[in-house]
């Protein structure tokens, strides 16, 4: 590049001749130097803006084609980087402490109609009616001649079931695959499983959803994806459940009850070993709840968490184990139980009418003495009472994980008053679940903790805090020891060689509707638990209105009823748990001399 | 020396698209590889479902019990019992058969029993 000169001679010269100043000639040609520099200068720049202009539009461009795309494209699974998530996405499984399955995922179709794809409408209805009988014929006719585009002809179909409606071969005839749960065991442990049906129903997948029992409870964790690969683990026992199962049908069918309950409690961690209610279902053809009646006469009702009873007599240890916690007697002090008892204007009765005159503390559980109890209650004052019931959890819901539980509020009397302390001594004027009463029993049980009934597998101890002192739980299950063996005993059809059971009666009229008690209808209880020196297990029996009928007069009492029901329970039952029976020490052999002096 | 440069500059990058060409070819296959084995292994995770179920409605207790009673009389299945409890020595060892002796030695004392 040239550069022109800033002062040219030859100008230079010629304007030195005319006169003129030279150094305007300089000062020209430095303006044009500098315009022509700030020309190319602005020339780079405007050429530097254009490209970085074109690169930011390029970038964006491709942001922006790149975000259309997703948005109008199906979305995918990201193929790279899946895991094993995406093999098991279904409801995870539930299965009992051994890891046998209770409930599980089966894959099966659902059959839709598109009508308008329909060739030959008649004969597809015809057909479709013979494949399956239970089929409205003429509902059909109508939606499928109808101007509906779209109906579902079956939720569920066989195997079988589906080549046949292949074999029909109409083009409007179409599959939708389909989870379906499965509870293979049947009515075992239905009340628990409760069932499941559909939720959010498309062609291509439908959300399952429990509608009942631990289905529901833990509906969230079952349907979580991140848990399908992980059972969800319960403390049930499968063969224990089936023993009991089998033991309290046949029971209840030789007591003649329209209902029973059993709950088998380990008295350590909480687990609920096993839990029956019958009558039963069968979870995987759930009926339909009652809408009229009595809720309790349906089998849907179950009987352990929603039957909220008077229990009775079985109240009556947890009033001598507070007045022996409270320090006002031990288990020899001597209660006047004659009558009259008169509390608040109302008369306490003896079963029977009987009189046991003055007894000891043991001698009143054993007896089940109605006013022996109203008096501890006096002396321990309803402020108290109530405080040592609350911790043992009977004054509110129980916390086993079913859905139905949150239905198991106890009843309590409005107005707490002296003859309510009385009452509910002996169990009467409180409602509670079996299940109440399983824990509370529990506390006897395992040296005076609190527990709350689990249906969750455990590791470990999970007793919580202390409501008596170990020696009154000790005294208290001696107790409820000579309730079965003693003279006066009321359950001694209990024993069972080498299990030791302890364990306390009760029988409960059952209240009407419109108040009074039937005389002829009772709830009987037997709460027990074994072996009596040192418990591992609770186990509750109840039985809705059973009658025993073996000898003159119908007997409805729980000696009657409910204990040999327990014990057969308790007999087949603790083999099956591990529990090696305890041989009882024989007499001791006959020392006839000590001393030989 | 400039244009060197470039000629190795144009070459690295016919080069390198020649290499992306082929890893997303590559990659690609091995992704479809990928899909089928997880068609695969959802397909087996299915079957060993319905495996299961199988298994577990096939011992359901209600149907094992009615078999051990079709079964009683080869079988006789009982209920469990307390009284069926042991403990592991109460149970004798099988007694092993004497081999019979077929070809007997002598030895130095056999006759010492006759003798005293």
């Amino acid at each position: 590049m040239i550069r022109t000169p800033l002062r040219p001679l030859a100008r230079i010269l010629e304007a030195r001749a005319k006169g003129e100043n030279p150094d305007a000639i300089e000062h020209q040609n430095r303006r044009l130097r500098h315009e022509k520099m700030r020309d190319q200068d602005r020339g780079r720049a405007e050429g530097r803006l254009l490209v970085l202009g074109v690169c930011f539009f390029c970038a964006f461009a491709v942001v922006g084609a790149r975000m259309g795309l997703l948005a109008v494209s199906d979305p995918v699974e990201p193929r790279a980087h899946a895991p094993g998530s995406i093999i098991a996405n279904t409801r995870a499984d539930i299965v009992d402490r051994n890891g046998r399955i209770l409930a599980t995922n089966l894959d099966t179709h659902a059959l839709y109609a598109q009508p308008p794809h329909m060739i030959d409408k008649e004969g597809v209805i015809k057909k479709l009616v013979k494949i399956f009988p239970d089929l409205d014929e003429k509902r059909l006719t109508k939606d499928v001649m109808g101007k509906r585009k779209f109906l579902w002809v079956k939720k569920k179909i066989s195997p079988e079931q589906m080549q046949e409606v292949h074999d029909i071969g109409d083009p409007g005839l179409l599959f939708a695959p389909r989870d379906m749960r499965l509870y293979p065991n049947g009515k075992l442990a239905a009340h628990i499983m409760g069932g499941s049906s559909f939720g959010r129903e498309g062609v291509r997948a439908a959300e399952v959803i429990g509608v009942a029992g631990a289905e529901k409870y833990f509906d969230d964790y079952l349907s979580d994806p991140v848990n399908a690969g992980k059972p969800l683990e319960l403390s049930l026992d499968l063969s224990v459940q089936a023993a009991s199962e089998r033991v309290l049908e046949g029971g209840m069918k030789l007591m003649n009850a329209k209902g029973a309950t059993s709950i088998l409690l380990d008295v350590h961690t909480g687990e609920v070993v096993s839990v029956v209610s019958l009558p039963s279902f069968d979870p995987n053809k759930r009926p339909r709840p009652a809408v009229e009646g009595d809720a309790s006469d349906s089998p849907l009702f179950n009987r352990s968490v929603q039957g909220v009873y008077e229990l009775g007599s079985t109240f009556k240890i947890f009033a001598a184990a507070q007045a022996m916690e409270l320090g006002l007697v031990n288990a020899n002090t001597m209660i006047d139980t004659k009558g009259p008892l008169k509390v608040g204007g109302h008369s306490i009765g003896e079963f029977a009418n009987k009189n046991y005159g003055t007894i000891s503390v043991s001698q009143i559980i054993e007896k089940s003495s109605n006013r022996g109890t109203g008096r501890l209650a006096l002396m321990i004052g309803k402020e108290r009472q109530q405080e040592f019931l609350r911790k043992l959890g009977l004054f509110e819901k129980s916390s086993f994980e079913i859905i139905e539980a949150l239905g198991s509020t106890p009843l309590l009397p409005a107005r707490y008053t002296d003859l309510s302390a009385v009452t509910i001594s002996y169990g009467h004027g409180i409602s509670t679940t079996a299940m109440h009463l399983a824990a509370g029993y529990a506390t006897i049980a395992n040296g005076g903790r609190s527990i709350k009934p689990t249906l969750l597998k455990q590791n470990g101890s999970n007793m919580g805090e202390r409501v008596m002192r170990e020696d009154v739980a000790a005294a208290a299950r001696l107790m409820l020891r000579k309730v079965v063996v003693g003279k006066n005993g009321t359950a001694s059809f209990a024993e069972v060689p080498g299990y030791f059971v302890a364990g306390k009666t009760g029988t409960a009229e059952k209240p009407k509707p419109r108040g009074g008690y039937y005389k002829n209808k009772t709830i009987t209880t037997f709460a027990s638990m074994f072996p009596a020196h040192d418990p591992q297990y609770v186990l509750i029996v109840t039985l809705d209105e059973p009658s025993e009928n073996s000898g003159k007069k119908p007997r409805r009492t729980a000696g009657w009823t409910a204990v040999p029901v327990a014990a057969e329970m308790i007999r087949r039952v603790a083999p099956l748990l591990g529990m090696r029976p305890t041989i009882e020490p024989t007499g001791v052999a006959g020392i006839i001399l000590t001393s030989s002096n | 020396m400039r244009s060197v440069i470039y000629v190795f500059t144009a070459l690295g990058v016919i080069g390198l698209a020649f290499w992306a060409y082929r890893e997303n070819y590559a990659t690609q296959a091995v992704l479809n590889q990928t899909d089928q084995l997880h068609i695969e292994t959802r397909n087996a995770h299915a079957r060993l479902a319905i495996l299961r179920a199988e298994w577990a409605y096939l011992n359901r207790p209600d149907r094992l019990r009615d078999l051990a009673d079709l079964n009683f009389e080869r079988l006789q299945l009982l209920p469990l019992h307390p009284d069926q409890f042991g403990q592991v020595d109460e149970v004798q060892y099988p007694v092993a058969p004497l081999l019979p002796i077929t070809n007997p030695v002598d030895v130095s004392t056999m006759n010492l029993e006759n003798d005293l």
